[in-house]
């Protein structure tokens, strides 16, 4: 009956999002306020019935009910229970009610913090949220029901992908769509504006919060995901320029974008229409990331379904929705007044610059991305475009960004003065150009290259703490008042310190990683050591290790420095039992910043194992840099001004102050 | 500075980085991709010393010959041309005779493939889909009907 139940449930959720379509539009012709507000009803309905389908599908998991197909083909009776729950979104259907889950959460969540909102607005906001809840919960109905029914009952599952068998499941899915779903608000409100004709600033203030709360969720989902593949697959790599990582990153450059110019909306009354423009856009890559990773249109780990019934059909709903808002767009953007002016040199001037190479190098990832498969559709030939030409086209659109961005935050609206700005960086300035000539001289003959690309990092760091010190007045007053000053600072700026900081670190890491990585394949014997780095590496010989459902072959490796142990690590080869499956487990010993990788290949004839080595020099840094950047989209999300429902007054037409909510 | 003017700064940075981005696409495009081919595709191309491919078929069963130290050789094969590739270093987990492959690198002057990147992204119901294709014009493959849904 279970399987059942959910299947039922998912129905009703439509139901209810068909109610939640039309009912509150109907409302706002008949402005008639109580029709309106059944939109709210119908979220909260809609979230209560696929909350009930995902909670039934865990239990099919957790029963190991093999009687639904979706559990059969995922799961095995021997998997530990963490596995068999976050199995649930290892696949294609249970992802796509997680995808779901996630929406209807968002869309009541609006419902329930939307009481500051017009009644009108909102109103559309909510029907617009239940189009794109209408569109993936007939996808799931039509062509992936989850909840199919094998009859007669297999006794045991295939198992779950091993690769998928990681606490990464847990955490990087359901973040990564929190971040793709999350910029759905900022899509429905873009296009809720367009139908009314009605945009000002206060929107940009509603937005604001909901595209940094998703940015956040993104910006954490892709670092984990990141982090995951560098242990899990065994080479050490961690990002490799695969369309699906591509796909997640598109959006998250956009939604950068977006961020800033909704800065600009909010303050100053300006870029409305542009950012109107970046929220449907980030949200129509959102759906094509969708798109490329569920359609089969590429090979991964992550395409689960070969269908070409779900590409299709993904693929209409990425036409419509794109489509749409774009000629709905086109129709109403002429009506939409343009905003306030302002001089090339000054905030919005630089916020403007950020947008402009933010836009670029989405599109030239979105070129490298999607130019292999429309060449092939177009004529056959297939070709792969690969790390080299992202690196050469998106890295130099990033130096001038970089470069920049120091500057913004001390940049006053409206007008400012480029030289007094220059001035507050000199000591940044000459703390980058020190670190650039120390990289040079010590790590004699180092690539210029690599060199420069530490000093950017520096100077990003330093251009945050900068702009701090200036904010408190550091050393122009006594301690005890910038101290008071510091406390009292608007949370948004710790949050750009934050933001701009962490970009610094990641900055760092990748510079590192990319320079001064070091890598060594060799054949082992047991007993034998070898040196990388500065680290000796000793190979103590393998042994027999057997797990809930794998069986592994397990090496011993010490590893110290100048005769002293530091630690000792176990990589592995290990076959998963039930799909005869090899991975390899990594082994990992971190001297923080940087990381030693052991990886165990396979036996040799001759005796010893092929074994790689890797020094990764501050590769912690690219995903602290991450967590550093989510943390200030955190902070700043705790800022008063921000907070969802701050805005307690509407603000009156075409306003461009922040309402201070104190 | 008026309006006009300030407009067109506006427009004159967007074509600028537009501009900028669309050289920077071009230049990479002629410097960076990297053609897929067969075997037998292969074998009968002329192609520039040093030019970087992929070269994707069937690891030819018994075919592979570990060397001395991390040396592996193995032979790519679409049943109608098979080539000899050398690669350095640990092979993918699902590296197996008999399964589908694909290998990044250089062909040599003595026709051996020298591959520094070896991808294996499949399970056994499963084939790189470059190659899979490739098969299927061939007519050497077909695809077992239910197995679709592993990965």
């Amino acid at each position: 009956m279970i399987p059942e139940t959910g299947h039922y449930a998912l129905i009703i959720a439509l139901v209810l999002a068909i109610v939640q379509g039309s009912l509150p539009l109907y409302g706002v012709r008949r402005d008639d306020v109580a029709i309106m507000r059944t939109g709210i009803t119908a979220a909260f309905g809609q979230l209560l019935f696929v909350t009930l389908a995902f909670g039934l599908l865990t239990a099919a998991y957790i029963q190991s009910d093999f009687s639904v197909q979706n559990v059969y083909e995922n799961s095995h009776s021997a998997k530990p229970m963490i596995y068999k729950i976050t199995g649930v979104w290892g696949n294609h259907e249970g992802s796509l009610v997680l995808w779901v889950l996630i929406l209807a959460l968002f869309g009541a969540l609006v419902a329930l913090y939307g009481n500051n909102l017009p009644e009108r607005f909102r109103a559309t906001v909510l029907a617009v949220q239940a189009w794109v809840a209408i569109a993936f919960l007939l996808f799931i109905i039509k062509t992936s029901n989850p909840f199919l029914r094998l009859d007669p009952a297999p006794g045991e599952g295939r198992d779950l992908n091993p690769l998928l068998q990681d606490i990464g499941l847990a955490l990087h899915p359901p973040l990564l769509y929190a971040g793709y779903v999350g910029f759905s608000i900022s899509f429905s409100f873009a296009v809720a504006a367009l139908i009314q004709g009605r945009l000002d600033a206060a929107w940009a203030r509603w937005v604001r919060p909901w595209t940094l709360a998703a940015w956040a969720f993104l910006t954490m989902g892709i670092a984990i995901g990141s982090y995951w593949a560098y242990y899990e697959l065994g080479w050490g790599g961690w990002w490799f320029w695969d369309p699906v990582e591509n796909a997640s990153f598109m959006p998250w450059l956009l939604g950068t974008a977006l961020l800033h110019s909704a800065i600009v909306m909010e303050k100053r009354d300006a870029l409305k229409i542009w950012t109107v423009l970046l929220a449907i856009l980030t949200f129509s890559l959102s759906l094509l990331g969708t798109f490329l990773v569920r359609s089969g249109v590429l090979t991964s780990v992550h395409a689960f379904a070969v269908d070409p019934e779900r590409g299709l059909y993904i693929l209409v709903i990425l036409v419509l929705f794109t489509g749409g808002s774009l000629a709905l767009f086109a129709l109403r953007a002429n009506q939409l007044k343009a905003g306030g002016v302002f001089a090339p040199i000054s905030r919005e001037g630089a916020l403007v610059f950020n947008n402009l190479l933010l836009t670029a190098s989405c599109g030239v990832v979105f070129v490298g991305t999607l130019y292999p498969l429309a060449l092939e559709a177009v004529t056959g030939e297939k070709i792969s475009v690969g790390a080299p030409f992202f690196n050469a086209t998106f890295g130099p659109l990033m130096v001038p960004l970089i470069l920049a961005m120091p500057f913004g935050p001390f940049l006053a609206w409206k007008r400012a003065d480029l030289a007094g700005t220059a001035e507050r960086l000199y000591a940044v300035m000459g703390v980058s150009l020190v670190t650039f000539l120390l990289v040079v001289w010590l790590r004699d003959g180092a690539p210029v290259l690599a060199a420069f690309g530490l000093a950017l990092g520096i100077w990003l760091i330093g251009g945050a703490i900068a702009e701090l010190a200036f904010r408190v007045k550091l050393f122009k007053v006594d301690f005890s008042e910038s101290f008071r000053r510091f406390i009292n600072l608007p949370r948004a700026s710790y949050g750009t310190a934050l933001g701009h900081g962490g970009v610094g670190v990641m900055v760092l890491g990748v510079v590192a990683v990319m320079s001064f990585e070091q890598e060594k394949i060799l054949a082992m014997q047991p007993g034998q050591s070898a040196d990388i780095a500065g680290y000796s590496v000793t190979f103590d010989g393998v042994r027999p290790r057997v797990g809930d459902n794998y069986r592994d072959i397990v090496g011993h490796f010490v590893i110290s420095r100048n005769g002293r142990i530091i630690d000792e690590v176990d990589p592995a080869k290990r076959v998963y039992i039930a799909s005869g499956t090899p991975t390899t487990e990594a082994g990992i010993t971190t001297v923080f910043p940087s990381q030693v990788y052991v990886s165990l290949g396979d036996p040799l004839e001759a005796g010893g194992f092929s074994v790689s080595l890797y020094h990764k020099p501050l590769v912690i840094l690219i995903w602290l840099g991450a967590l550093i950047m989510t943390i200030g989209a955190a902070v700043s999300l705790t800022d008063r001004r921000l907070r969802v429902g701050a805005p307690k007054r509407a603000a009156p037409r075409g306003a461009a102050m922040p309402a201070p909510a104190q | 500075m008026k309006r006009k003017q300030r407009r067109l700064v506006l427009i004159g940075a967007a074509g600028t980085t537009l501009a900028l981005a669309a050289t920077l696409v071009l230049t990479a495009f002629q410097q960076t991709i990297v053609f897929f081919n067969t075997p037998s595709e292969l074998v009968t191309q002329d192609l520039s010393p040093q030019q970087r491919i992929r070269l994707g078929g069937i690891v030819a069963e018994g075919s592979v010959i570990r060397g001395q130290g991390t040396e592996v050789s193995f032979a790519v094969t679409d049943q109608i041309a098979t080539v000899d590739v050398v690669f350095e270093g640990i092979l993918p987990d699902l590296f197996r005779e008999g399964q589908g492959v694909v290998t990044e690198g250089i062909l040599d002057t003595e026709g051996v493939f020298m591959a520094d990147t070896v991808l294996a992204k499949h399970d056994e119901n499963y084939m790189p889909k470059e190659v899979a294709d490739a098969l299927k014009e061939q007519g050497l493959w077909q695809h077992s009907d239910g197995e679709s849904n592993q990965q």
